[in-house]
């Protein structure tokens, strides 16, 4: 298939020969709203990034997957709970499965669509406050061996953008437990838990490691003049969500620390 | 089907219509006037059929004909410069406006109200004037990149308006958010005048590549006419009701909502889905369905091609089977479009349906016969000159007069009245009034709005709320943006709707240049009472003949906009509002100035004179007062100001400009040491020896034409010359001091950061929870 461009070409960035190989599909499903957000953070990483429609029947050549945000048919039922059934992402569930565990990241409604698809556990409720809140989000990052958080500091904090109204992440007392003991908590809230998330979690993995799924937006933090320092000053850089993307092409291009 | 339908209703044809001339129709339901009906009659050379009268009767409406303002929005097109069209691509008329960006690039946008269903169902009516503004922007050719929201609520005490504000935000925030199009800015009042009538009014931009432009026109004999979307249902039918002479049956539901329902999921794939028709040029025209639907696009399209048009009407898909002819041609149901496409396109055309699961119908195609015809399984139910329906509509040269209260309420001015008594001095005083200011309803921080709204999707905003404009990214290889700033004063404009619809203008203006941008067009969305009472229609004039005449002056061009009348409540009109949008363009949007200072030891500057101008301020709003002058108009001066803004910014002199307008120097000093957390100290002696005004006036007058700017210590001597050899005042009035926490101003007690923060961002959360 063919996705309209992005406002502008593709920007072109002086990648690193050895990850420029590596690609990326970012999926999209009528209703997909970060698509085009998350190819520009493939590129921004240096990676090539690959456009995957929810309807395509085979996966196609690609080294990771990211599953991005918006409203999957309108979340008109459940979110995510339609986009589970997709062709693609079949094939997506076999290759996280599979022996060569293909990398996988949800964000946002990605994150719900992963739940629905069972790759993770728990599920995701409306905000405890009932509204949809826009917000610069401090997380910690609990796990650092996960295909997306290598590039990070264990323990360390990132500000990413979190938007969304049904973002706080329930699961039954035992499934919490067994995800704390197991490391499976990547990213905690710090400072104010904007939804009523459970144990203040604000991503998961599963219990490989290849599949993460959060609620915030790290391909909102990528690039210096449009993230959150820029546009609302509260600390932070514009760019703590890039380590995402680093992780995943460094784990790739078999850089692992 | 189509038998079993066409049982249910009397279908009135064109044969018989001439056949019966003496039918009694209820065009007066229908909101049409007798001398309307008679000009229809005469037009027709018979009594219209019920579809014609339908058709004529929703666009013949002040909504869709502009019956009354028509003859003084003239003005925008004829006081235009050759300065003011070297960019203009597209000019009122069309959808939206156009505009050259450069580089190839166009930028379209619009502003429009949705006023009086967001008052009846402010969640849906707040949702769907999102909706139609987008699709406006869709039929342009371009891709919608941002919206914005100007809002305007009854008192922040009063019952009613949480109930409105909660309706109308989450409204804005539920269907916004679901597009991808981030919020990008827009303005929150609150005033006892838009009790009943809040103003909702919704702006959305696009951008595309020239050759993208697309216009709605129907042309080329034998191109085909075509329905998609959303299904049509029996929402947003107003007055089609009256029509029970069609219908047979009393059975169908009878109460059907008068506003529309909005289904942004649709809405967001049809926005791909035509993006996708532009790409592959598989579409001639197209026309976006907003009021008066399938009327409203088959006419316009019609008549703005070369020649006619036939459509069968049977073939829409229908959510509502019972749906009479009328109704159909009436029905506002939201999220469709009608294109016209070859017949060779015809197959790609449905092969992008398809993909995005788009539900579309054949409805007929382009004639040479000049003519529009409907037909209901082939008999002729319409047949007129679509121009007559479109574009002929009544013109009304309103009696209009100065109202006889006005000199009473020019003469009333604040100082001196009983409302200044008291009026702060003491250092303890002012930082009370100071922090009584900043958490005032229209002074508060509207965090509580905005965290509502996705200002990061689509990855261009490089600045939105709380700065003065919000700024997108067009191109990312060069940098190449759009700066947008939405503002209006109903209050300036109660006073003096001549120099108040200015003072909107030029605070907008003045707002896109503080952020670095280039002014380039205009939007405006005049919202007014009812244009039948002289009073109001005297606003509506000198509102437009000053907002015309100020375009001539800034050399910016008015490209669209909408005029919304009779807002009010009974008798009592609202604040005439003229709310204006400029449309500013950034070379790189890296270079935008952010409205607060970071950097320890930089300069402050006050530019621009300041006078003792507090009438009509929120100073005297908060103190109940209303009365006086508005503020002095200064165009010429607002010029020299954008240009030392916009120079500045390029050439990297300062680091934080924020506009100085309601609420005066004292706000624009919380805000701009609130934005990052950093404040300041200030001595505004020489303001005040110069401009010989007292403190508390330095601090709390509107006067216009004023920034307040950060400037680094290593640009200082460039910043003051370039301000010198323009001749424009200047003053040095403090430093940033990062480290202090505080907003220290000589004369005034130090007020700390934490303080001012709880104060300003308190406010919403106080009363909406």
């Amino acid at each position: 298939m063919t996705e309209l461009p992005l406002i502008g070409e593709a920007v072109a960035v002086a990648a690193e020969p050895r990850l420029a190989g590596a690609r990326i599909g970012v999926v999209t499903f009528p209703g997909t709203l970060d698509d085009r957000d998350a190819a520009r953070a493939v590129r921004l990483a240096g990676a090539t990034a690959v456009e995957l429609w929810h309807g395509d029947a085979e996966l196609g050549d690609v080294d990771a997957v990211i599953i991005p945000g918006g409203f999957s048919y309108g979340d008109y039922l459940r979110a995510g709970a339609i986009a589970r059934f997709a062709p693609l992402m079949s094939k997506i569930i076999d290759a996280a499965n599979s022996d060569a565990k293909l990398p996988v990241l949800g964000i946002c409604n990605g994150f719900q669509i992963l739940t629905e698809s069972h790759l993770l556990p728990g599920s995701m409720i409306k905000n405890d406050h009932l509204k949809f809140l826009c917000r610069d989000q401090v997380l910690r990052v609990e796990n650092t061996n996960t295909a997306w958080t290598l590039d990070y500091q264990a323990g360390q904090e990132i500000t990413i953008p979190l938007k969304n109204q049904d973002g706080q992440y329930i699961a039954d007392e035992k499934t919490l437990d067994a995800l704390e003991a197991e490391g499976r908590v990547v990213f905690r809230y710090v400072g104010f838990n904007p939804n009523g998330s459970r144990r203040d979690i604000a991503g998961i993995s599963n219990a490989a490691g290849n599949v993460v799924g959060l609620m915030p937006h790290p391909e909102h933090a990528v690039e210096p003049g449009f993230g959150p320092e820029s546009l609302d000053g509260i600390g932070g850089s514009d760019t703590d969500g890039l380590g995402f993307f680093t992780s995943v092409l460094n784990k790739i291009v078999g850089g692992d620390k | 089907m189509t038998t079993e339908t066409s049982k249910k209703f009397n279908i009135d044809t064109v044969e018989n219509a001439s056949k019966t001339p003496d039918t009694e129709l209820p065009w007066a339901e229908l909101g049409l006037k007798q001398n309307e009906f008679d000009e229809i009659v005469k037009v027709l050379g018979r009594r219209p059929t019920g579809a014609e009268l339908a058709m004529y009767s929703v666009m013949w409406s002040e909504h869709c004909s502009y019956k009354s303002s028509k003859n003084h929005l003239r003005q925008f097109g004829q006081k235009v410069t050759e300065e003011m069209k070297k960019d203009m691509l597209v000019g009122i008329g069309e959808n939206a406006g156009v505009t050259n960006l450069g580089d190839g690039w166009a930028v379209t946008f619009k502003i429009e109200s949705h006023n009086s269903p967001s008052f009846v169902e402010p969640y849906q009516g707040a949702a769907t004037g999102i909706g139609g503004i987008v699709r406006d922007i869709i039929s342009m050719g371009a891709r919608p990149v941002a919206v914005m929201d100007p809002l305007r609520f009854g008192a922040i005490d009063h019952p009613d308006t949480a109930r409105v504000m909660h309706g109308a935000v989450a409204g804005i925030g539920g269907y916004g958010n679901s597009l991808g199009l981030p919020n990008i800015g827009g303005e929150m009042v609150f005033d006892s005048v838009y009790q009943g009538n809040p103003l909702v009014n919704a702006l959305a931009v696009g951008v595309m590549r020239h050759e993208d432009i697309r216009l709605a026109n129907a042309s080329g004999k034998g191109n085909k006419v075509v329905l998609f979307g959303a299904r049509t249902g029996g929402d947003g039918i107003g007055g089609a009701s009256v029509l029970a002479s069609e219908s047979f049956d009393d059975s169908k539901p009878s109460k059907r909502p008068a506003v529309q329902v909005g289904d942004p999921f649709a809405e967001k794939v049809l926005i791909e889905c035509c993006l996708e028709l532009f790409k592959g040029s598989l579409v001639e025209g197209i026309q976006d369905l907003g009021a008066a639907g399938i009327s409203c696009a088959t006419s316009e399209l019609a008549s703005n091609g070369d020649g006619g048009m036939q459509v069968e009407l049977t073939s829409v898909l229908l959510r509502d089977p019972t749906l009479t002819p009328g109704e159909i041609l009436m029905s506002e149901s939201q999220e469709r479009m009608m294109a016209v496409v070859t017949p060779e396109n015809v197959e790609a055309f449905e092969a992008v349906m398809d993909k995005w699961a788009v539900e579309y119908s054949w409805l007929g195609e382009v004639t040479d016969t000049g003519r529009l015809i409907i037909t209901w399984e082939g008999d002729v139910i319409v047949d007129v000159d679509p121009r007559t329906v479109a574009h002929d509509g009544p013109v009304y040269d309103r009696p209009y007069a100065r109202p006889e209260w006005q000199d009473a309420v020019q003469a009333d001015t604040f100082t001196g009245s009983v409302q200044d008594a008291g009026r702060p001095a003491a250092p303890a005083e002012l930082a009370k009034a100071v922090t009584e200011l900043v958490a005032s309803p229209n002074m508060c921080s509207k965090s509580w709005i905005t965290n509502q709204y996705d200002r990061y999707v689509g990855g261009n905003t490089a600045m939105a709320f709380p700065d003065d404009a919000g700024v997108v990214r067009v191109d990312e290889e060069t940098g190449l943006g759009v700066a947008l700033a939405t503002d209006a004063n109903g209050r300036y404009t109660y006073l003096d709707p001549y120099h108040g619809a200015q003072l909107a203008l030029a605070e907008a203006y003045r707002n896109v240049a503080t952020a670095g941008a280039i002014p380039m067009a205009v939007s405006d969305c005049l919202n007014f009472g009812s244009p039948e009472d002289p009073d109001v229609m005297w606003q509506l004039a000198e509102a437009i003949r000053g907002l015309s005449d100020a375009c001539m002056v800034l050399g910016i061009p008015v490209t669209g906009g909408n005029v919304s009348l009779y807002n009010q409540t009974g008798t009592t009109p609202i604040h005439p509002s003229p709310v204006v949008a400029v449309l500013g363009k950034l070379d790189d949007v890296a270079r935008r100035t952010p409205s607060g200072w970071r950097e320890d030891g930089q300069a402050i500057y006050l530019l621009g004179t300041t006078g003792a101008e507090l009438d009509g301020s929120e100073w005297a709003n908060m103190r109940g007062h209303l009365g006086g002058q508005p503020p002095k108009v200064d165009l010429e001066a607002e010029r020299a100001l954008g240009e030392i803004l916009i120079n500045a910014s390029r050439d990297g002199m300062i680091d934080s400009a924020h506009d100085l307008s309601e609420g005066g120097l004292a706000a624009a000093l919380v805000e701009s040491s609130l934005r990052y957390g950093v404040g300041a100290r200030i001595a505004l002696q020489d303001v005040m020896d110069r401009d010989g005004v007292d403190l508390f006036t330095a601090l709390f007058s509107e006067s216009q034409g004023r920034a307040v700017v950060g400037v680094p210590r290593s640009e200082e001597v460039r910043f003051t010359d370039m301000c010198t050899a323009r001749g424009f005042a200047h003053t040095r009035i403090g430093v940033v001091d990062a480290a202090s926490g505080k907003l220290e101003i000589n004369g005034v007690d130090a007020l700390s950061l934490d303080a001012l923060r709880e104060a300003h961002e308190g406010t919403l959360p106080k009363y909406f929870g």
